[in-house]
């Protein structure tokens, strides 16, 4: 058995997805920043996307571990 | 030069991936106890990673750069770059040539080679396969590091030392298993990191109908942007088939429906996705023989719809500048400083003496060495007396007409992606360049240590030698990579000529493996000389052609032109077909001639009618290959119906 590759990308991806999100939550007043987006808080959005994609990811890690168990 | 500012927020995405890539190398590295770990990662891997990997390996930042720039320079039709172009070729991996790669348990291509024919053949593969990956490799840090250069202000030789650097460490701790990890991981980045650009591009464009309304108009006033001066129907960037209905020249492609099915579709795309050991490494370090078959397999539903990823933005971009949105045009090729001690003057010159019009243009125009938009110039000429040498520089930048496609994708980013998301998006555009350098050492060092060292130099030593060996590859196979990235910098024909001997040696390859594979009277003589001469005939062809608008010299014809093509990529179309085709002929030729030393039995398992078929009744109907093969396809099929 060698390392689950959900493990790391699920990781990855959370946090990097609770960056951004957090990131548009604060920066969810600067018109002139969203103005590139198409007045789309995209950092917000996109934040939210990659973090579900995260715990996709991170649940089936865990769920191949246990399976494996 | 428009540089794009990251802000702390953008760096600290990309830390955060060097961080997780070495941290993967890190946790990998209790895993690498043998050789055969280190260079097939102990075959343990689950399909669905390695079917990531093999179209990831493929899917470089030069792949993402070169299709957008085609998707803008030609439209939809590079999309079959994808479909006919890649498709077909991998279901055939699979189904029919998979079995022999892995059944035959070859730990590389060219180790297959030499099973099935002799030391001849495996010697001349994996030497030529060699030389071209490093090529590879350097080519695509040269691209790396000078467009950090330019877009971002770093230094190029930090950006080149510090990105090899990171790739050195993860392969040797972790081996073919990083590299493959880092793959999966770069093929995630660049769906989540591209997809939101292209989501606001079509939005901003006004969406599909809209996109292929000023599509039509660009197909109909291609001049209108620049990308070129003759005219066509308006369906020519927005079908794939349509346009080449009436020929060649009726396509900004230039080329015509046998070009494509023989020469991209079979010959090209089958020599590319069945041989290369770089894409099949990944197939043969997957767990089980099912497995290595579904490899391809799975690879192929992504590749299907990955040009909306690359090639779209390309024809967003197209319609963008139709309309001048916003000011949005496809970015101008960049002056290189040093011509502006000659475009400056001239300027000023020209405003001195109240020249004006076409001969002012002309003058700045050779002193820029770059077609100009005459209004454009006309405008600096008569403001040049209030301007300064900084505004002089940068408007008449701006009034280069021709254009850098290259800088297409990157164009659209810096244009849609706040600071966050451009994080995010330049992240993905550095992983697929370290991931590429990766994917090509560890194919590097597997061919160096089994193929050469072991075949050639250090025979029967111990697996730990080889280990060793192994790693030592590493650090050479970069170094090397790092000499050739300097090289193409130093010479701008560097890049042309490596890939015109790319497609030499690519070319008739696929004919010795078809012929090997499912004929046994094949015999090694005949591989060895039919190769050999095959890709001297591609070099023949190539010196003998030329494309209409090229100058004899690297772009082919030196000797002399007894046919013309419409476009390069015809040429190189038809070059790949004739260079099979002779390969084809020569080998089955010369193999009637002489005599078959090898026996059945040591044929069996490498050869089609010598080996019993794999049994698969014990698979669910839905998971046998065969029949996976042909619901892929259909999906394809449907596909091309769709965008006709």
């Amino acid at each position: 058995m060698t390392l689950d590759i959900c493990w790391p990308i699920g990781l990855m991806f959370s946090l990097v997805g609770a960056m951004l999100t957090v990131f548009g939550l604060v920066t969810r007043a600067s018109e002139e920043m969203y103005k590139r987006s198409l007045d789309i808080n995209i950092n917000l959005w996109w934040g939210l996307i990659l973090l579900a994609f995260g715990g996709l990811m991170l649940f089936n890690a865990w769920k191949n571990s246990k399976k494996v168990k | 030069m428009p540089n794009i500012t990251l802000g702390w927020m953008d760096y600290s995405i990309m830390l955060i991936y060097v961080g997780f890539v070495l941290g993967i190398g890190q946790a990998l590295r209790k895993y690498m106890k043998s050789s055969n770990d280190f260079f097939m990662s102990g075959r343990s891997i689950p399909a669905w990673v390695t079917g990531l990997a093999f179209i990831s390996a493929n899917l470089g930042a030069l792949e993402l750069v070169g299709m957008a720039a085609s998707g803008a320079k030609y439209g939809m039709m590079t999309c079959h770059f994808y479909w006919i172009g890649a498709i077909l070729a991998m279901t055939f991996l699979a189904v029919f040539m998979m079995p022999f790669y892995y059944g035959s348990k070859a730990r590389s291509v060219p180790e297959y080679l030499n099973m099935r024919f002799d030391g001849r053949v495996r010697c001349l593969n994996s030497i030529s396969f060699a030389i071209m990956t490093v090529f590879a490799s350097g080519i695509s840090m040269n691209a790396l590091a000078k467009l950090l250069n330019s877009l971002l202000g770093w230094n190029y030789h930090l950006s080149l030392w510090i990105c090899s650097g990171v790739v050195l460490l993860y392969v040797l701790k972790g081996g073919l298993t990083s590299a493959i990890y880092t793959e999966v991981l770069q093929f995630f980045m660049i769906v989540l990191g591209f997809s939101p650009v292209v989501y606001l591009g079509l939005k901003d464009v006004g969406g599909w109908s809209v996109l292929k309304e000023k599509l039509a108009g660009v197909a109909q006033n291609p001049a209108s942007i620049g990308v070129g001066e003759k005219s066509f129907q308006p369906d020519a960037w927005t079908g794939a088939w349509s346009p080449m209905i009436q020929g060649a020249s009726s396509n900004p492609m230039g080329v015509d429906i046998f070009a494509m099915v023989f020469g991209l579709g079979f010959v090209l795309a089958f020599g590319y996705w069945c041989t290369n050991f770089l894409v099949v490494q990944r197939a043969m370090a997957a767990k089980d023989m099912s497995a290595a078959r579904r490899t391809p397999l799975i690879g192929a539903i992504p590749k299907m719809f990955i040009p909306a990823l690359v090639i779209l933005p390309g024809m967003i971009a197209a319609g963008l500048a139709f309309t001048g949105k916003d000011g949005y045009r496809l970015p101008p090729k960049v002056i290189a400083e040093s011509a502006y001690e000659k475009i400056i003057p001239a300027v000023k010159n020209a405003a001195a003496t109240g020249l004006t019009g076409e001969a002012a243009v002309q003058e700045v125009a050779k002193a820029a060495g770059m077609k100009m938009i005459p209004a454009k110039v006309d405008e600096i000429i008569k403001a040049a007396p209030t301007l300064s040498d900084a505004d002089i520089k940068g408007r008449v930048q701006n009034a280069v007409a021709e254009n850098d496609y290259d800088g297409v994708i990157l164009s659209l980013v810096k244009r849609y992606c706040p600071p966050g998301l451009l994080g995010l998006a330049l992240t993905a555009l550095l992983a697929s360049f370290m991931s590429g350098m990766a994917g090509n050492v560890t194919a590097f060092n597997t061919i160096w240590t089994y193929d050469l060292y072991q075949a050639y130099i250090g025979r029967s030593k111990s697996d730990a030698h080889y280990m060793w060996m192994g790693r030592a590859a590493t650090v050479i196979g970069i170094l090397i990579s790092i000499a050739c990235a300097y090289f193409a910098a130093m010479y701008n024909n560097a890049m042309d000529v490596i890939q015109l001997v790319f497609g030499f040696v690519n070319a008739p390859l696929f004919a010795t493996f078809l012929l090997g594979m499912f004929w046994k009277r094949i015999t090694a003589t005949g591989a060895f000389l039919g190769l050999l001469l095959g890709t001297i005939t591609s070099a023949a062809f190539h010196a003998l052609t030329l494309a209409t608008g090229n100058a004899p010299g690297v772009k082919g014809g030196y000797v002399t032109v007894i046919q013309s093509f419409p476009s390069e990529m015809a040429q190189n179309f038809w070059l790949a077909s004739f260079a099979f085709l002779t390969c084809l002929f020569l080998t089955t030729a010369i193999s009637l001639v002489t005599k078959q030393t090898k026996t059945d039995s040591e044929l069996t398992g490498l050869v089609y009618s010598l080996t019993p078929r794999i049994k698969s009744a014990d698979e669910v109907w839905y998971m046998r290959p065969g029949i996976q093969a042909v619901a892929l396809l259909a999906v394809c099929l449907v596909l091309n119906i769709i965008f006709f």
